[in-house]
């Protein structure tokens, strides 16, 4: 059913037909209506679940990890500091094989304060064990849950998955929405069934001491459910088409008007919707430039990277955060995706945008295609304003 | 793929956890006891064994040699010797 409303009341909906039977969060900036929808959904009574209000994110964390391990379904959501504050448990939540989903709604990070949209928070958080998924607009984040519910309780797989929607663009931003129906969902997701849980009559202990002798395994389990969790990825998104009639080819990369181009610009979230816009009316002008939207960062999909981009010349990797000191974070893997590889771009250079909420405008996009040339460039931050900077601190 | 997830109860037993220990082990003397079952209680590792008078162990495949025991025991009935020490042998 469509309907015309804001991201995060999407969201709620959503994870209403996914009939977690415990959500928790802790409401504080910066959150998003995602929860407070949810906590009046649970009140209504419209969904049977136990809403538990908690006194920080790291509680939040903690209860949806103890509640996956009774073997019921869960759902938090949470952003930038809040994430930060989970961080802890949210390497347990992974490393204890739970198929918890979690909303994050991309912010900035302190400090200085920010509470508006980059992808620092999540991106932070990338060798957690967790699958990140990137939506472009309101409708992949609501479909992006279901999937995400699917794929984090598939047997072979069970592992949590983070859905990242770029926070205030999307989830404070109107747009019409298909909200799958009730029935089409339970078709999709069947209840969850645990493979272990935590039972009085059948005793057991999870995510406790594993000694050298023991920890290396865990790990690797790990790495290689998600090496393979790739292909399930692209199972799961052809089994969702089918149902609810969408269009996503496999849930890993998106390729927009890749073929015979010779700038592309690679990014993630939504300012890949901007970045179309930009490569149809440079294409109209019959300037052969296209986009690469990276939508699962964690797997990441390097053959098919490999493959859509191998005879691209040159390739500008847009990145909406940084990991001081290195390469930016989506940079730094498509770098590796050619490194040692006979085909490949001649040029990667990296740029970073949109940094603590700066819009990232069509002339930014420009302004990208302009500086992406032979010379290659590395984390070249774009639109900023350097009347602020200071080379000495004080007089 | 998964790596060691879940331990079931008695898993760990077989673990002879006593080899951790390095000084020290209880001797229990058998010449006072009063069965008070006082070193059995606060025995922090649950390896004293016994019911009747001059008749409690400690497991060394278990014990830690904290002395706890020794210095809880009522009649001093328990001394802590040396693990190098003749008689009992460590297990």
């Amino acid at each position: 059913m469509k309907e015309f409303v804001e991201g995060s009341h999407a969201i709620a909906e959503i994870v209403k037909s996914c009939q977690p039977g415990v959500i928790s969060a802790y409401p504080i900036t910066p959150q998003t209506h995602i929860v407070e929808d949810l906590a009046q959904i649970v009140a209504d009574g419209k969904l049977n679940a136990q809403f538990v209000n908690v006194e920080s994110e790291h509680s939040a964390a903690s209860v949806v990890l103890g509640a996956s391990a009774t073997g019921v379904r869960v759902y938090t959501a949470t952003s930038s500091q809040g994430l930060f504050y989970m961080q802890e448990v949210v390497f347990n939540i992974a490393g204890m094989r739970l198929p918890v989903v979690m909303t994050c709604a991309n912010r900035a990070v302190s400090a200085p304060i920010n509470i508006w949209n980059d992808q620092q928070d999540s991106l932070s958080l990338r060798d957690a064990g967790w699958f990140q998924i990137y939506a472009e607009d309101n409708q992949e984040a609501v479909d992006f849950h279901l999937i995400a519910y699917r794929l984090a309780e598939d047997k072979r797989v069970m592992l949590p998955v983070m859905v990242c929607m770029d926070g205030f663009i999307l989830t404070h931003g109107m747009e019409t929405v298909d909200l799958p129906e009730q029935d089409k969902v339970n078709k999709f997701l069947p209840n969850y069934k645990p493979l272990y849980k935590l039972d009085p009559a059948d005793p057991m202990s999870m995510g406790l001491l594993a000694d050298p002798d023991y920890y290396m395994e865990t790990r690797f389990a790990i790495q290689e459910t998600m090496r393979k969790s790739i292909g399930y990825l692209s199972e799961i998104s052809k089994e969702f088409n089918d149902v609810f009639g969408r269009d996503y080819k496999d849930l890993l990369v998106e390729e927009y008007q890749l073929k015979d181009a010779e700038k592309v610009i690679v990014a993630m979230g939504s300012v890949c919707g901007t970045i179309k816009e930009v490569v149809d009316e440079q294409r109209a002008k019959g300037k052969k430039v296209g986009l690469l939207r990276i939508i699962s960062y964690r797997p990441f999909p390097y053959a098919r990277v490999y493959e859509a981009l191998k005879d691209i010349p040159k390739v500008a990797v847009l990145d909406k955060a940084v990991s001081l000191g290195a390469y930016a974070p989506v940079a730094v893997e498509i770098k590796s995706t050619f490194y040692g590889k006979k085909k490949g771009p001649k040029v990667i250079s990296s740029f970073v945008a949109g940094l603590g909420g700066r819009d990232i405008t069509l002339e930014t996009i420009h302004e990208v295609f302009r500086r992406l040339t032979v010379k290659e460039v590395n984390f070249d931050f774009v639109d900023l304003k350097p009347e602020l900077l200071k080379e000495e601190y004080g007089e | 793929m998964f790596g060691p997830l879940i331990v079931k109860p008695i898993n760990s037993k077989g673990d002879k956890t006593g080899s951790w220990r390095i000084q020290n082990r209880p001797h229990y003397l058998h010449k006072d006891c009063i069965a008070c079952r006082m070193c059995l209680l606060i025995c922090p590792e649950g390896c004293v064994h016994g019911k009747e008078k001059n008749a409690f162990w400690a497991d060394y495949n278990f014990c830690k040699g904290c002395g706890v025991c020794a210095d809880i025991c009522p009649k001093k009935d328990i001394a802590m010797v040396s693990e190098e020490s003749k008689g009992e042998t460590k297990e």
